[in-house]
This record gives structure tokens, C-alpha cells and sequence, in this order.
């Protein structure tokens, strides 16, 4: 056993097999540095970048260079719609994102509301039916709908991304009760997205089962943003192992004493 | 301090949702400015993280048909008036995209002649090539004409209402098609149905009581994101600046109540943004970086051709709608005339550095032309 803490098994999307669980978003943070800091100390394998913050003429902006910044060698760059109203425009985007060079993975955020950007789960699926026929790689952020997520991998989507509370608001899983539903009936991978405010939120998802989960706000907006991704890391192998190891149930008092049955031991 | 204004939404079509009333209790109730200000870098950070987008105005004309009384551009202010031909705005804009900015911003004076909706469409679409967001700050238009804009490329439309106080609002604005309130409010909408994505409302600090126009344009604000829901809304609370025609404010906004209302907003609307144009000190900019402004500009000239010096050749004055030539000692290092002055001065390259300097990055490119149906 080394000192570090390793991931425990490998899991897959697709094809591609993946140590870390622990996907990061690279928006908000205070400047590029202390965003690949953050991502080192991370333990990351894959990596979002909004499309809209990138060049997408293929001239190389210097004013839009975040993908210059981070080593696609070392991370899957999974580009993201984000700033989409409708299946047209998140279509046009990543076809865009595959012409200026980037992988053919494809985040999928279509949020006409650009307030708490909630995904509409109708442009959603239009969307990855079309993408996945031209042979890309999606994964949906969605609400925290089961049915919804069956539809999308029978649309042949990679994973489904669950919210666990809006965007942004570091709320954690408020949706749980749907997320253990999507766990327990799908076939695709599940990854928790949105909304996780603290590595113990983190934990939690991958204590019920989910098999990563996706940060951004927490760590991009934290004092020390490599601290807060090194922390995020050991709460998403926390919570791996506990559920790995399996997690015993939960009751709502001790029960050390059976008040009602003890008499028969007596 | 000063107490709530009572009702400052009698009058004006808004209703007084939660978002309003909060925002009231932030800005005349209780709580200390230093409390308020550490809860809206909270929501800051939250909504917008440790970044600032970066924008530039780009001025087409300063011909106006309207007397206004606080505007530099005003019809009778004896001003060097020009409008940028499109290829002259094409120069402008090249300059701005090689100093970095990728969100421009078309601003004109209100000239159905010089500056019809065709006009606008084709300076929009000379600029959209060189920046992946541009926007308008122009007199309201009809549905129709707004989608003539929006066809030709742009999806922001920035429209301040200047005044909510009716009573206020006839004094000031003289005479000229401006003089219609109503028309102008309901402006945003119409963009909105237009298919414009980001909206920006606004109101001119020092034309009438600010505590009640602050309330009112919260009302706006707060009607605005239940109506265009699918549109991002912005804010700005410009103060008046000095300006030709000397125009004195009515009332004044403390730089503490300037803070406490950039708070407020921030507060009572998390996800709205917030814009702060050089209209104000740099010191005073650097401070409110992090407590609720998510978009400024930098390096403004407020007068067409202020960038390169396109357009000096045509110069003229105008004389009850007539143009009249510059006498000849009037043409000696003339520029255009400016609608305001500018205060911080800073070059965009000085504020991205005092940006980064308090742990902002900051953004040029936060929007693609791909996304623009």
C-alpha cells in the first residue's frame, strides 16, 4: 500500500478506462495558475472547458486560450455547451469544438435559464440522439430525473450527470432521493454534477453508489483552490472505499437493545 | 442612511416580488455595510467565481434628436458631431479586438436619419467577425427592427431607463421622441421577444431621488427575469458625470450609498450581472471588484472616432437640425465630442493587472457567435 491514496478499481465510459472519479470544471477560478495547481493536486483525468471561453475559428486566440493551458496528454478535455438554449445550438457548438481539434466527448449543457441553468431534459435528449448518431461521446447534465436517464442511455448517451443542487450553490445532494433511484436502475455509468459544496458532499455521492462526481465552483472559488481539489480528492476516495467495502444500513436508533423481542433471550 | 422610500414602484408596471422587497430591507434596513459587502462577494464568487468580463463601448454617432438636459449629446449642446461611416466603425473595432476586447458594445446617439435601424445592422455585422459578442446601446426600437439587429448578429442590448420618476423624466427630457417613458420602458421586452440574450437595464444616478429609483429599477429587474426568463440581465447604476452642457445633478449618491446599492443588487439578485463603467474612479473600481461588479470596461472614449481619430474630416456642428461647418479655428486637434467624461483612465492592460492583483482573472471571451441562432 503506498502512502498516496490510490483509486481502488478502474471504471469506464465508453471505452476508456479511468483511475480518478473526480472530474473538475475549469470556470471561475482566480487565474490560470492556481487552476492547474488545482487540477495537479486533484488527481483529475478528465477536465471540462465551456466552449464559449475558448477560440473556436482555429486562430489560436490569446484571449481565449484556456485549452492551451492544460495538457491534453494528461486530460481527457471534455468540452462543454454550456450557453446553449436548444438541441440546435448545443449541436452547432460541438461540431464547432471537433473542427477547432478537441475530442469527440461532449459535455452536454443546454440551459435556456441562464439564472440557475437547469437543464431542459426536451432539448437534452433531442440533442444526444443527434450527436450520438454522428459518433460522439456524451455525457448529459441533467436534473435528477430517472426516467429521463433511461431515455438518454437508451439514446445511447455515455453516462448521465445528475444535479445535485443547482449550479454554483454548494447545497450538496439535495436530490438524493432521485440519485439513488438513477444508481439503482442504470446501466451507464452516474455522475453526480452541480452543486456540491464540500468534499463530504463528494463522499456522500460516491458512498451511494454514483461512480464519480463532477466540481467546479467549490474548488475554483475556495481560498486555496489546491488545498480544496486535494480535499475533494479524499472525499470522493472515501467515500469509493466505504462503498466498496460496503456501507452497512442505516436506522435511526441504537440497537443494542431489542425492546420488544428481548424476551425471548431472557 | 436614509429610511425606504415607501411605494417607488407606484406607477410603473412592476410588482413587488420578494427579490424587491429583500432588496429594500438590504439597502434602508439594518445591517452593517461591512456585513453586506462580505455576504455579496460570498454571491459573487458563487455566481460568477473569481473572474471579471471585459467589455468595450465603441461610439458610431453623437448626433441626437433629443434635448435632454443632462446629456452631452443633447440637439442644442454646440458640439463636433460626426457619424462613423460602417467602414470608419470597421477601424474602430479592429483596434479595440487588437487591444484584446472580444465583448464590444455599439453605442449612439438617438438620429432616425444618421443612424436608421440599417445602419445599426450594418455596423453589427462588420463587427461581428472580429468580436464573438456584441451588443447595442441605442434609442428603443420596435420588435421588428430589434430583430433586423438581432439577424445582423448581435445578442446584447443594453437600454437604461435613465429615470423612473415620471415627473423627473418629462423635465429632463425635453423634447424629442426620448420624451416617450413608456416607450422606453418597454424597450427591454421587446428586445427580449426579439431574441436578444443578454439585457441591460439601467438607471442615471442624479436625475431624481435615487432611493426611490434604485426600488424601481429592482421592480424592473426583478419583472424583467420573470418575463425573459431565458435571457441573462444585467444592471448598472451610472452616476452622472460632468458633461457639455454642464448639467448640474439633482441629487447626489454618496460613494458609501454607491457601494451599499452595488451590494444590495448583488444580494437580492444573485445571478443578475452587475456592470461598472469608467464613469467611475479607479479607486473606487478597484474596490468593488469583488463585491458584486461582473462586468467593466477599460480604456473608454465616449465620442465616435475617440479610438483611431476616423471620421475627424467630417466634423460639424448642428444648428436647429442643420449642419452647420467648424469655423476655422475650431478644427485645431478637434475631436468629437465626448458624452462624458471618463474617470478611470486606466488602459485595459492596467486593469487586467489590478484584477489579477486581487485574485481575479480576467475574461475576454465568455460567449460565441455559434450560439447565436
Amino acid at each position: 500500500m503506498s502512502a498516496q491514496v490510490q483509486t481502488t478499481e478502474v471504471w469506464k465510459i465508453g471505452d476508456r478506462e479511468f483511475r480518478s472519479r473526480l472530474l473538475i470544471g475549469t470556470g471561475k477560478f482566480p487565474s490560470v495558475g492556481a487552476m492547474k495547481l488545482a487540477l495537479e493536486a486533484s488527481g483529475t483525468e478528465i477536465v471540462t472547458v465551456a466552449l464559449r471561453r475558448v477560440d473556436l475559428t482555429g486562430q489560436r486566440d490569446p484571449q481565449a486560450d484556456m485549452l492551451e493551458e492544460i495538457d491534453q496528454d494528461k486530460y481527457l478535455v471534455l468540452a462543454n455547451t454550456s450557453g446553449a438554449m436548444n438541441a440546435e445550438e448545443a449541436v452547432r457548438l460541438a461540431r464547432l469544438a471537433v473542427a477547432a481539434g478537441l475530442p469527440k466527448w461532449i459535455k452536454l449543457e443546454i440551459h435556456p435559464d441562464p439564472r440557475y441553468l437547469l437543464p431542459d431534459p426536451i432539448e437534452t435528449l433531442k440533442a444526444t440522439e443527434i450527436l450520438v448518431k454522428e459518433g460522439f461521446t456524451i455525457l448529459p447534465y441533467i436534473q435528477a430525473d430517472p426516467v429521463l436517464a433511461k431515455r438518454l442511455e437508451e439514446a445511447g448517451a455515455a453516462t448521465v450527470m445528475p444535479l445535485g443542487a443547482p449550479i454554483g450553490s454548494n447545497r450538496g445532494i439535495e436530490t438524493r432521493a432521485m440519485i439513488e433511484i438513477i444508481i439503482e436502475q442504470s446501466r451507464i455509468p452516474v455522475i453526480v454534477d452541480a452543486g456540491l459544496g464540500a468534499p463530504s458532499h463528494a463522499a456522500e455521492a460516491l458512498e451511494m453508489g454514483a461512480d464519480a462526481v463532477l466540481v467546479n465552483t467549490a474548488i475554483a472559488v475556495a481560498e486555496d483552490p489546491a488545498e480544496m481539489a486535494r480535499a475533494f480528492r479524499l472525499g470522493v476516495e472515501a467515500g469509493r472505499r466505504g462503498f466498496e467495502a460496503g456501507l452497512g444500513p442505516t436506522r435511526r436508533e441504537a440497537s443494542a437493545t431489542s425492546p420488544l423481542t428481548g424476551f425471548l433471550d431472557e | 442612511m436614509s429610511g425606504s422610500p415607501g411605494d417607488a414602484l407606484e406607477g410603473l408596471p412592476f410588482a413587488r416580488s420578494a427579490a424587491v422587497a429583500r432588496f429594500e430591507d438590504l439597502m434602508f434596513g439594518s445591517i452593517r455595510l461591512e456585513e453586506l459587502a462580505e455576504q455579496a462577494r460570498g454571491e459573487t464568487r458563487k455566481n460568477f467565481g473569481r473572474t471579471m468580463r471585459l467589455f468595450a463601448p465603441l461610439y458610431l454617432s453623437n448626433e441626437c434628436v433629443n434635448t435632454c438636459k443632462y446629456c452631452g449629446f443633447s440637439k442644442d449642446n454646440p458640439i463636433r458631431r460626426v457619424t462613423l461611416k460602417p467602414e470608419e466603425v470597421e477601424v474602430e473595432a479592429k483596434h479595440l479586438a487588437g487591444v484584446g476586447f472580444r465583448n464590444l458594445l455599439l453605442v449612439s446617439g438617438e438620429h432616425p436619419k444618421e443612424v436608421p435601424v440599417s445602419y445599426l445592422a450594418e455596423t453589427v455585422r462588420r463587427c461581428v467577425g472580429l468580436f464573438p459578442s456584441v451588443a447595442i446601446e441605442v434609442a428603443p426600437l420596435e420588435v421588428e427592427e430589434y430583430r433586423e439587429v438581432v439577424a445582423a448578429g448581435a445578442e446584447g442590448l443594453v437600454l437604461y431607463q435613465e429615470s423612473y420618476d415620471r415627473a423627473a423624466y418629462a423635465e429632463m427630457h425635453v423634447s424629442g421622441p426620448k420624451r416617450n417613458f413608456d416607450e422606453r420602458l418597454g424597450g427591454p421586452e421587446r428586445g427580449y421577444e426579439a431574441g436578444f440574450r443578454r439585457i441591460g437595464l439601467g438607471v442615471l444616478v442624479g436625475l431624481a431621488d435615487w432611493r426611490r429609483e434604485l426600488v424601481a429599477l429592482a421592480g424592473h429587474v426583478s419583472h424583467m427575469m420573470k418575463v425573459s426568463w431565458r435571457s441573462q440581465i444585467t444592471l448598472a447604476l451610472p452616476r452622472l458625470r460632468p458633461a457639455a452642457g454642464g448639467f448640474q445633478p439633482r441629487v447626489a449618491m454618496s460613494d458609501r450609498d454607491f457601494v451599499r446599492a452595488i451590494c444590495a443588487f448583488r444580494v437580492a439578485f444573485p445571478q443578475a450581472g452587475i456592470v461598472l463603467s469608467t464613469r467611475e474612479p479607479a479607486k473606487l473600481r478597484d474596490g468593488l471588484m469583488e463585491l458584486g461588479v461582473t462586468m467593466m470596461s477599460a480604456g473608454s472614449e465616449t465620442e465616435p472616432g475617440g479610438y483611431t481619430g476616423v471620421g475627424k474630416a467630417r466634423l460639424h456642428r448642428t444648428v436647429r437640425g442643420r449642419e452647420v461647418a467648424l469655423e476655422a479655428s475650431e478644427w485645431e486637434g478637434a475631436e468629437a465630442t465626448e458624452q462624458f467624461e471618463v474617470s478611470d483612465e486606466r488602459s485595459a492592460e492596467e486593469l487586467s493587472r489590478a484584477l489579477r492583483g486581487r485574485g481575479l482573472d480576467p475574461v475576454w471571451k465568455d460567449w460565441d457567435r455559434a450560439l447565436a441562432g
